[in-house]
């Protein structure tokens, strides 16, 4: 025998169920408790960086959108930087929190994410990453919370170097990941849990 | 003072623990699970860091939900339970300031949700979401009632063992989770299809809160431990911290 190395494991996960919404955006759901949603807005105030709108449905396998569903993101302001007690790179943008949270229109479940185009951020060996958002979805009949990324379709130099874009096996799933622009500084970002264009989903 | 670093990288989620995507007894899961492998790479930045909820978010009534959505002077019905326990982490540190928000059923097992249909009644002083935010060692409380057992649209007669949803914020987006507490001694919980995408008996433990006599408090509100296990990041010796540490 050896000694136990007493790590401890972590919570199963089990799914958010269809009255996520209860819990996490309560006032969406006629619940006015704590003055105001979480995550309902990422600006405090004005901005630096470009402003850009990121609109988009979660479909399931058979093409239908999904409408109990709660989607965070979670992105560095303009220039890279991170609203985060661990981010010692610099100072960032007082009135821009990187965080939201949508539970998605009622009826469409579009979600909408007004933000601004994110800077870059190092990989851990110092190669610069292409700008990105960090997606979390969760949703009924979802077991664990899935991750992915959003990166931009007009950001072809910057992706083209990118560490992680450039592992992908199949080049060809690749656009799942690229939020489409649609009129200026409005961007399309579809995720598909399943089919031919299922979303590329990450474990980090 | 302490001479080990956190590196920022994040122990690798162990997917043979976690519950599967596809989980058929689970039927919603079947068009709603990814079918492609996931792209595995080491944490970075984007996933190290994340907000922070300080503690004056909080209101005083934000973690008792006997009272945050009852009248003055009402209170919600159904058995008085208090639900304590600590965040941690992989390697046993607890997670201070940590964000929990919980949501739940009432006794009957009726949530307050206009998509519900269940024939349980609404409890007028009852809201059924509570949020929190963990101390410097991780530790948290809530106040509330104990959830009813409720059937669900899935097999022809599948009940929900009573739970409380819990969403966990901790330090970093890697660690993001949601879940559900269960309570000991329920027959449900090993009927439930939800918990059965959970794939060892240990992982149900994790999640089954026992009755904690040592917290209840006498004449008033029994109490339930449940403790929550965030992932953990790698940790290094000796190396200098900027801090000065």
């Amino acid at each position: 025998m050896v000694q136990p190395l007493n790590y401890l494991k972590e919570s199963p996960s089990q799914t958010a169920g269809p009255y996520v919404h209860i819990g996490c955006t309560p006032n969406f759901t006629g619940i006015d408790l704590y003055g105001g949603d979480l995550g309902a807005t990422m600006k405090a105030g004005p901005v630096r960086g470009t402003e850009i709108t990121i609109k988009g449905v979660v479909y399931d396998g058979t093409g239908t959108p999904l409408r109990d569903a709660m989607i965070e993101i979670w992105q560095p302001d303009a220039a890279g930087l991170f609203a985060s007690a661990n981010e010692t790179r610099g100072t960032v943008d007082p009135n821009f929190t990187g965080w939201g949270r949508s539970a998605g229109d009622m009826e469409t479940g579009e979600f909408t994410f007004e933000t601004v185009k994110p800077g870059g951020v190092p990989f851990p060996d110092g190669r610069m990453q292409a700008p990105h958002i960090t997606v979390w979805i969760v949703a009924r009949g979802i077991n664990i919370g899935l991750h992915t990324r959003i990166y931009f379709e007009d950001e072809a130099d910057a992706n083209a170097l990118d560490p992680i874009l450039t592992r992908i096996e199949h080049q060809n799933r690749l656009p799942t990941l690229l939020a489409k622009r649609v009129g200026n500084g409005e961007y399309r970002f579809d995720i598909n849990l399943q089919g031919p264009d299922e979303t590329i989903f990450f474990d980090i | 003072m302490s001479l080990i670093k956190q590196t920022g990288g994040y122990i690798p989620r162990d997917r043979d623990w976690q519950p599967d995507a596809l989980t058929p007894p689970y039927k919603t899961s079947i068009k709603r699970s990814p079918q492609a492998a996931l792209l595995s790479f080491p944490t970075t930045l984007s996933e190290e860091t994340s907000p922070v909820f300080g503690h004056n978010l909080i209101g005083d009534l934000d973690n008792d939900l006997i009272l945050n959505y009852a009248k003055p002077g009402e209170s919600a019905i159904g058995p008085r339970i208090i639900v304590h326990g600590r965040v941690l982490d992989e390697t046993g540190r607890g997670v201070p300031g940590a964000l929990l928000e919980f949501w739940q059923a009432n006794a009957g097992g009726r949530y307050r949700h206009k998509k519900e249909s269940y024939l349980a009644p609404l409890d007028p002083n009852f809201g059924g979401c509570g949020r929190t935010i963990t101390a410097a060692d991780g530790s948290y409380e809530l106040r509330t009632i104990q959830p009813g057992p409720y059937p669900w649209p899935n097999g022809m007669n599948d009940w929900r063992p009573a739970h409380i949803h819990f969403s966990i914020f901790g330090h970093g987006f890697a660690q993001r989770l949601i879940t559900q507490m269960y309570f000991e001694g329920d027959p449900h919980i090993k009927l439930c299809p939800i918990v059965g995408a959970l794939k060892s008996a240990e992982a149900v433990d994790a999640l089954t809160a026992p009755l904690d006599m040592h917290r209840t408090v006498p004449m008033d509100s029994r109490a339930f431990k449940f403790d929550i296990v965030l992932r953990g990041q790698r940790q290094t010796y000796f190396e200098n911290r900027k801090e000065g540490l």
